[in-house]
């Protein structure tokens, strides 16, 4: 703790990373991180190469109330998250780090420092288990199965459907089921792309998460997200295991790979056998 | 609210100096990865972190399936005048579109084309991260994540 520390400001931490060469801080000089202000290390006396990278923000705008305000306006949210997410990527881009959740925040240095000691043999075993590897993103759509559906809402209302000669209720499901069909081809070319995407990326990869498609206002575009998920893969690997898995799909009409990344591995920040710990109960 | 993010979403360009997201690091990406992943560390400001998931499932109705919400019994999206505005742009409102579902489901059911009950994997926390005490130690957080080792 400095002796610029005041009432104004507190502490938010982004990530723990590794300081090897102790060099670190010089990768950091001059970025802007949350409300632009300067980016620190934390360290302890103990194992000093295990940092915390925090800055000062305004107390006013973390506290607990204005926080929980802040977090209901995206303007506010988007401008912190890529913030957040700058310092992670240029530290990432140094060494091996845990991104921590954003908005995490401590009221002042030395409290992330109790932290830091408290909790230091397991982010050192975290970053040992994460050392020179990247998170990759990789997401498939469908895009025929919005296609079909494009096809029936273009129809007029009192055109004859192609089966005309069925009752108004045959008739109802048989085209429904002309579209499901169509959909559920569309489908299975995109399972069959998600295997072998996932065979191509098991190749490469140590580790994978699965996350939930993203479906919302934020994430539209052509075609519908149905995987989402991100690889964690050695450095080494990273070139191609991006050229393998957009290889891997080639030729699947209707369906489209987005890769995104490197990433520094944010999904793998947390051990995964630590999850029973978040089933703890009161 | 719906505006200007669409608006946002084209007028990032290419950061591939950073770490190497390049073009393709979209805002949906971002606010996937850092309000989602990472570790999650009750700091000293006590935002009960419950309360961060309420709020931020608004924010993630905007990148994410709705599913979470609706386990946990919430669907005021469906009045919330900046979400369900979207149906005066030519979007069906959730409610709406819930509807058409159901009945489409049902339409089927009854021609015997769909099982009973559809498969749906169930993912994610089975409790209440806020009980746990906050301030003392590393919670694992969110894992709306299924997670393998190759």
């Amino acid at each position: 703790m400095t002796e610029t520390d005041s009432h104004d400001t507190i502490s938010y931490a982004y990530a723990v990373a590794r300081d090897a060469d102790g060099a670190l801080e010089d990768a950091l000089a001059g970025l802007p991180g949350v409300a632009d202000a300067p980016v620190r290390l934390v360290r302890t006396a103990q194992q000093a190469d295990v940092v915390v990278a925090v800055g000062p923000v305004p107390a006013q705008d973390f506290l607990e109330d204005a926080l929980r305000a802040h977090l209901e306006d995206l303007d506010w949210l988007e401008s912190v998250a890529r913030a957040h997410h700058r310092v992670i990527e240029a530290l990432a881009a140094r060494t091996t780090v845990l991104p921590l959740r954003l908005a995490t925040v401590y009221l002042d240095d030395e409290r992330v420092r109790l932290m830091l000691e408290t909790r230091r043999q397991a982010f050192a075993d975290r970053l040992s288990a994460l050392e020179a590897q990247v998170e990759w993103g990789v997401k498939i759509f469908v895009e025929a199965a919005e296609t079909s559906e494009a096809a029936e809402a273009a129809r007029q209302p009192d055109e004859p459907p192609p089966d005309a000669g069925l009752s108004p209720g045959r008739a109802y499901l048989s085209r429904r089921r002309a579209q499901r069909h169509a959909r559920d081809d569309a489908y299975r070319d995109a399972e069959r792309a998600a295997r072998r995407v996932e065979d191509a990326a098991r190749a490469h990869a140590v580790d994978r998460v699965q996350h939930r498609p993203q479906q919302g206002e934020l994430a539209r575009g052509p075609g519908e997200n149905v995987v989402n998920d991100a690889y964690l893969v050695p450095r080494e690997h990273a070139e191609s295991f991006h050229a393998d898995v957009l290889r891997a799909a080639e030729g699947i009409p209707g369906v489209r790979i987005e890769i995104t990344g490197p990433w520094a591995p944010y999904s793998f920040a947390t051990p995964a056998d630590a999850e029973p710990l978040e089933r703890a109960t009161p | 609210m719906t505006e200007p993010v669409a608006r946002r979403l084209g007028d990032y360009p290419s950061r591939a100096t950073q770490y190497g997201q390049g073009t393709s690091a979209n805002l949906a990406d971002i606010l996937e990865r850092v309000l989602d992943k990472g570790i999650v560390i009750a700091g000293d400001i006590q935002i009960n972190l419950l309360d961060i998931e309420l709020l931020t499932i608004k924010l993630r109705l905007l990148i994410a399936s709705v599913d979470k919400a609706k386990e946990m019994g919430i669907d005021w999206w469906e009045h919330d005048p900046a979400l369900s505005s979207r149906a005066s742009d030519g979007y069906r409102s959730l409610a709406e579109e819930n509807k058409r579902l159901r009945g489409e489901i049902e339409e089927l059911r009854k021609d015997r084309e769909l099982p009973p009950a559809e498969k749906r994997s169930r993912t994610g926390r089975a409790s209440n991260p806020s009980r746990t005490t906050a301030g003392k130690r590393t919670e694992t957080g969110r894992r709306d994540t299924r997670r393998d080792t190759p």
